[in-house]
């Protein structure tokens, strides 16, 4: 192993809420793109010696989208999230790979309105630093899903011939990741 | 050359006539935009009330019309449609069938919501009423989405690439308000 590989992360981590962010962006009218977050968000990450397990959950009324009121009350309707009846997107991993290079590919199930979907997230992972006498992680994942696998199926057809809104949306994980006790 | 701005809202503070002023702000030189007011005071349309003398709201419309070089209609939009307000409107401007002031006028269309798209299925419906009534409309749209936060301190679209379209829009309009129109044999 070559000398400059970073310390593997190892235990338990949670993340930090204030610098971790869940993002979504799809384009909308074929031209524009559109971009969200959701802003309350929890996530575990364990290192065993059997590996990694990266958990999270992001609470669906908490989406960016504010105003205007009918907006919103589309948007955590039936033809989108359905938010009264399935409040919580989540995520559990299978298969965490965090290599010595920096890079991350995290496998799992993504849950969004009770419908779970196996996805490949790739990004970067940086190692502990202690920062304010907290050891602190970061770990940065993106993937791309077609919403309709997830019921997600609301569109209209556009007056040029376009669709009102795209099936695929990306999704960006930026996971300030705090080691359990790790207080310096 | 003077343009005429129809806002197919009649709320106060309508993003639709915010619109019109920054299109007014847009506009190349020698081309001005004057605002009109009144829709609300239209009577729903009625043949019985359609005629002579028509109306007062209504004379005071078909007058403004007339006498501009064109059109900008800015229009809201409805449960996906135009709102019935300026539907209205257009339904007293085109009446009557054989000589009405929309006839060969030159007009554009842009739209602003508070929602993503900007209105843009109103506009192609207004444009499509006024292609069924024998307007030379201008075949291009501005949606301008999210209107809450679209305009600038100065009334202007805050978005360079939306002003620069909205700009395009105007100058479109100005063209075809130039342009020679054949004669009917």
């Amino acid at each position: 192993m070559p000398t400059t590989a970073p310390t593997p992360l190892a235990g338990a981590y949670t993340i930090d809420p204030v610098h971790s962010s869940f993002g979504f962006a799809v384009t909308y009218m074929g031209i524009s793109t559109y971009r969200g977050t959701f802003d309350d968000v929890t996530a575990s990450l364990t290192v065993g010696d059997d590996g990694a397990v990266l958990e999270g959950t992001a609470e669906v009324a908490s989406i960016s989208i504010r105003e205007p009121e009918q907006f919103r009350a589309h948007v955590l309707g039936d033809e989108f999230f359905a938010a009264d009846r399935f409040p919580q997107i989540r995520f559990r991993s299978t298969d965490v790979e965090l290599a010595p290079d920096g890079s991350a590919t995290v496998v799992g199930d993504l849950t969004i309105r009770d419908v779970t979907k196996r996805v490949t997230a790739t990004g970067a992972w940086s190692p502990e630093a202690e920062l304010f006498g907290f050891r602190k992680a970061h770990l940065r994942l993106a993937t791309t899903v077609d919403r309709t696998d997830f019921g997600i199926t609301w569109n209209a057809p556009m007056p040029n011939g376009r669709v009102a809104l795209a099936n695929e949306v990306e999704i960006t994980i930026e996971l300030t990741l705090l080691a359990e006790g790790g207080e310096g | 050359m003077r343009l005429l701005g129809i806002a197919g809202s009649v709320r106060t503070g309508s993003h639709n006539r915010r619109l019109l002023r920054a299109a007014a702000a847009a506009l190349p030189d020698g081309a001005a935009l004057e605002l009109v007011d009144g829709l609300a005071d239209l009577p729903h349309y009625s043949e019985d009330l359609d005629r002579e003398p028509a109306p007062a709201a209504v004379r005071e419309l078909r007058a403004a019309v007339a006498a501009a070089d064109g059109l900008l209609i800015a229009t809201p939009e409805y449960n996906a449609s135009i709102p019935g307000v300026l539907k209205n409107a257009l339904d007293w401007l085109s009446r009557p069938y054989e000589r009405h002031v929309l006839r060969g006028k030159p007009v554009a269309v842009v739209g602003a919501s508070t929602g993503l798209f900007g209105a843009v299925w109103a506009q192609a419906e207004v444009r499509r009423v006024l292609a069924h009534v024998g307007a030379r409309v201008v075949d291009r749209e501005l949606p301008v989405g999210q209107a809450d936060a679209a305009f600038a301190a100065d009334g202007g679209l805050a978005d360079p690439e939306r002003a620069s379209a909205l700009r395009a829009l105007v100058a479109a309009l100005v063209e075809e308000v130039r342009a020679p129109v054949a004669e009917p044999a």
